[in-house]
């Protein structure tokens, strides 16, 4: 019946098709993620909250809190670069359920939805175009703050090191982020709530100053907050120090949010319209 | 895996629907429709907007689930072989799904491989599709830089990569200016030519007439009345007879003339100062300019039309198909809402509303 319509491109292979392969799963996830990476190259715009947050973030800190926070610019620099890979990191993770929220109004998600691919695939190269997007912004992050003065006392693999543990975090942040932006009606809801996360975050961690003078309650809450031993981790593999601590932190809050918000987003992708 | 998930579809029939239910808090946006569709052939669902039709395409192409019923397409069962089913079907909605920052052959090419093409294979589909849908020359250009016209037909391109079995085009030109519906229903007719299945929706009783081999009204989800095309028209009453007179003020005076003659049904529309009448055949064409003619009625201009869908819906139920006052709140207060498409069931529309109340597929 589909003589006419199947030209010399049979449809492959029939024998068991309700069946994706590992290898399929793995095409599907590159094609999408070279949409997504086309697509940035289609709005280089998109692209200016990860090339210049960093940036002005470091300007600012440092040159407004640096004197008073430590005393030195130059101090404070080595204090605070660690600290913005991670603030970095949550803020591009933060962004991207909008830009999900923003796709299902689109049509496209339709057209995914009913093509015969794993319904994580169109997530995972989200994940995937998004990662790519934060190494970018951290290693302009890390070459500013360095011509501002940012010395690496420890070698360049604890550096490496320092991205990598970043962006596993992002990661986890980026399956919050989407189950978010698929999760609220509008674009502008999941902004508002993504700042509701990551202000407290941010600001109630060791990632600007340290905790030694807040409140005991905040210590308390800076503890426990992932983005603090996100910093500490970096500070310590740039300037050296304690590690395994505030690694191991990282690496199981990292898997925690990632084990609970990746299946939810999935579901939430299936069942969204 | 059973021996029932490679079946053909039965009785040459390629979808099929039995009693499908969908129904959003209050709204039933399908309220137990039934339907079939022959292979090789073109079923045009007509509606008036909210009437379910995109809420059946959608269940028809899993991407919501029904609430009761069965439908199989191309032999699968909606429910449960929704990942078989998506390799033999392709969706063309209201909103042209193409990615915007893309250009034309990208997102051709994105869609072969997403269906398993080898790279070269997905680059030549592309390149073809683009040659036939006379695209080749945007082909480089980002989709957003297309007109109306050329998005659309990027979007019958893209769901024709997968040479499905079943196409669903949802109301394909609806918005498009007559011109670019033309181009659309060419392509349409060339799918059809090549064998494809077609489940079209429209608002469009000229559409339906121009395309499908069998219609099927439905209106607050439910089928009203389904059949040939032939036979629909039959009964509400084929063409109209759209008379203008030289002078507006005679025509009273030709309807009671026609009356008089024996020819049933006419009636004036002073508002729009023209004459009309349900013509069934040739010969009550000729009647009707006949007795004007001998009368003496100076005749303006004559043009003869097909019913429009609210004739069809005054003919088949009785009453307008537009929606009544309550529901059209009811569309109207959805988040989302644009004057433009106040569609119930419009897929863009219905996000939030639906959301919740859609059981996951465990696909």
């Amino acid at each position: 019946m589909s003589a006419a319509v199947a030209g010399p491109l049979a449809a492959p292979a029939a024998r068991d098709e309700a069946r994706i392969s590992p290898a399929a799963h793995l095409r599907h996830i590159g094609a999408l993620t070279r949409r997504n990476l086309m697509r940035i190259k289609a709005d280089p715009e998109s692209m200016f909250d990860a090339l210049l947050m960093p940036i002005i973030f470091t300007v600012l800190f440092v040159y407004v809190f640096g004197g008073a926070l430590s005393g030195s610019q130059h101090g404070y620099i080595q204090y605070l670069v660690p600290g913005l890979l991670g603030q970095t990191g949550i803020n591009l993770a933060m962004a991207v359920g909008t830009g999900l929220n923003t796709d299902f109004s689109s049509g496209v998600m339709d057209r995914f939805r009913t093509l015969p691919i794993g319904r994580a695939s169109v997530l995972i190269a989200k994940l995937v175009a998004e990662t790519c997007r934060g190494l970018v912004s951290f290693v302009i992050l890390i070459g500013f703050a360095m011509l501002l003065g940012l010395e690496v006392k420890t070698g360049p693999l604890e550096v490496v090191a320092a991205v990598a543990l970043s962006l596993v975090f992002g990661s986890s942040m980026v399956w919050v982020s989407m189950l978010l932006g698929m999760s609220l009606r509008s674009a502008q809801a999941v902004q508002g709530v993504a700042m509701l996360v990551i202000m407290p975050l941010q600001f109630g961690s060791s990632t600007f100053a340290s905790p030694s003078t807040m409140p005991g309650w905040l210590q308390a809450f800076t503890k426990v907050n992932p983005l603090s031993a996100l910093a500490d981790a970096c500070r310590s593999l740039f300037n050296g120090g304690p590690l395994a601590h505030p690694v191991l932190m990282v690496l199981a809050w990292s898997i925690g949010i990632t084990v609970v918000t990746a299946p939810l987003a999935v579901a939430r992708f299936r069942k969204r319209t | 895996m059973t021996s029932t998930d490679t079946a053909p579809a039965s009785k040459g029939l390629a979808v099929e629907v039995h009693g499908i239910v969908k129904h959003y808090g209050a709204t039933k946006a399908l309220d137990g429709v039934d339907l079939q569709v022959r292979q090789g052939t073109v079923l045009g669902v007509l509606g008036p907007n909210g009437a379910g039709k995109t809420t059946l395409v959608r269940v028809l192409s899993t991407l919501i689930k029904p609430d009761a019923g069965s439908a199989t397409v191309a032999g699968y069962d909606v429910l449960r072989q929704p990942k078989q089913l998506r390799r033999a079907i392709g969706l063309t909605g209201q909103y042209a799904s193409v990615d915007e920052l893309l250009s034309g052959y990208e997102n051709l090419y994105l869609i072969g491989r997403l269906l398993d093409l080898p790279r070269k294979q997905a680059k030549a589909r592309a390149t073809e599709l683009l040659e036939r849908f006379s695209l080749t020359e945007a082909a480089g250009r980002p989709a957003r830089t297309y007109s109306g016209g050329m998005r659309r037909r990027l979007d019958l391109a893209a769901s024709m990569i997968g040479r499905p079995r079943v196409l669903y085009l949802d109301e394909p030109t609806t918005g498009l200016d007559p011109r670019t519906r033309n181009e659309v229903w060419h392509e349409v007719q060339g799918m059809v030519a090549d064998g494809a299945t077609v489940l079209l929706t429209t608002q469009y009783m000229e559409e339906a007439e121009q395309l499908a081999d069998e219609l099927t009204v439905i209106d607050r989800g439910r089928v009203i009345a389904s059949g040939g095309i032939a036979q629909l028209k039959a009964k509400v009453g084929g063409q109209t007879l759209q008379v203008r007179p030289g002078r507006a003020d005679q025509l009273p005076e030709m309807v009671r003339c026609l009356t008089e003659a024996g020819v049933p049904g006419a009636a004036a529309d002073p508002s729009e100062g023209l004459l009309s009448v349900p013509v069934t055949g040739e010969e009550q064409l000729t009647a009707v300019v006949g007795v004007l003619g001998t009368r003496g009625f100076a005749i303006a201009s004559i043009d003869t039309r097909l019913p429009s869908l609210d004739e069809v819906f005054l003919a088949i139920t009785g009453r307008r198909s537009t929606p009544d006052p309550a529901d059209r709140a009811v569309a109207e207060s959805r988040p989302g809402h644009g004057s433009q498409d106040e569609d119930q069931d419009g897929h863009r529309n219905k996000n939030q509303a639906e959301s919740k109340n859609e059981k996951e597929y465990a696909a």
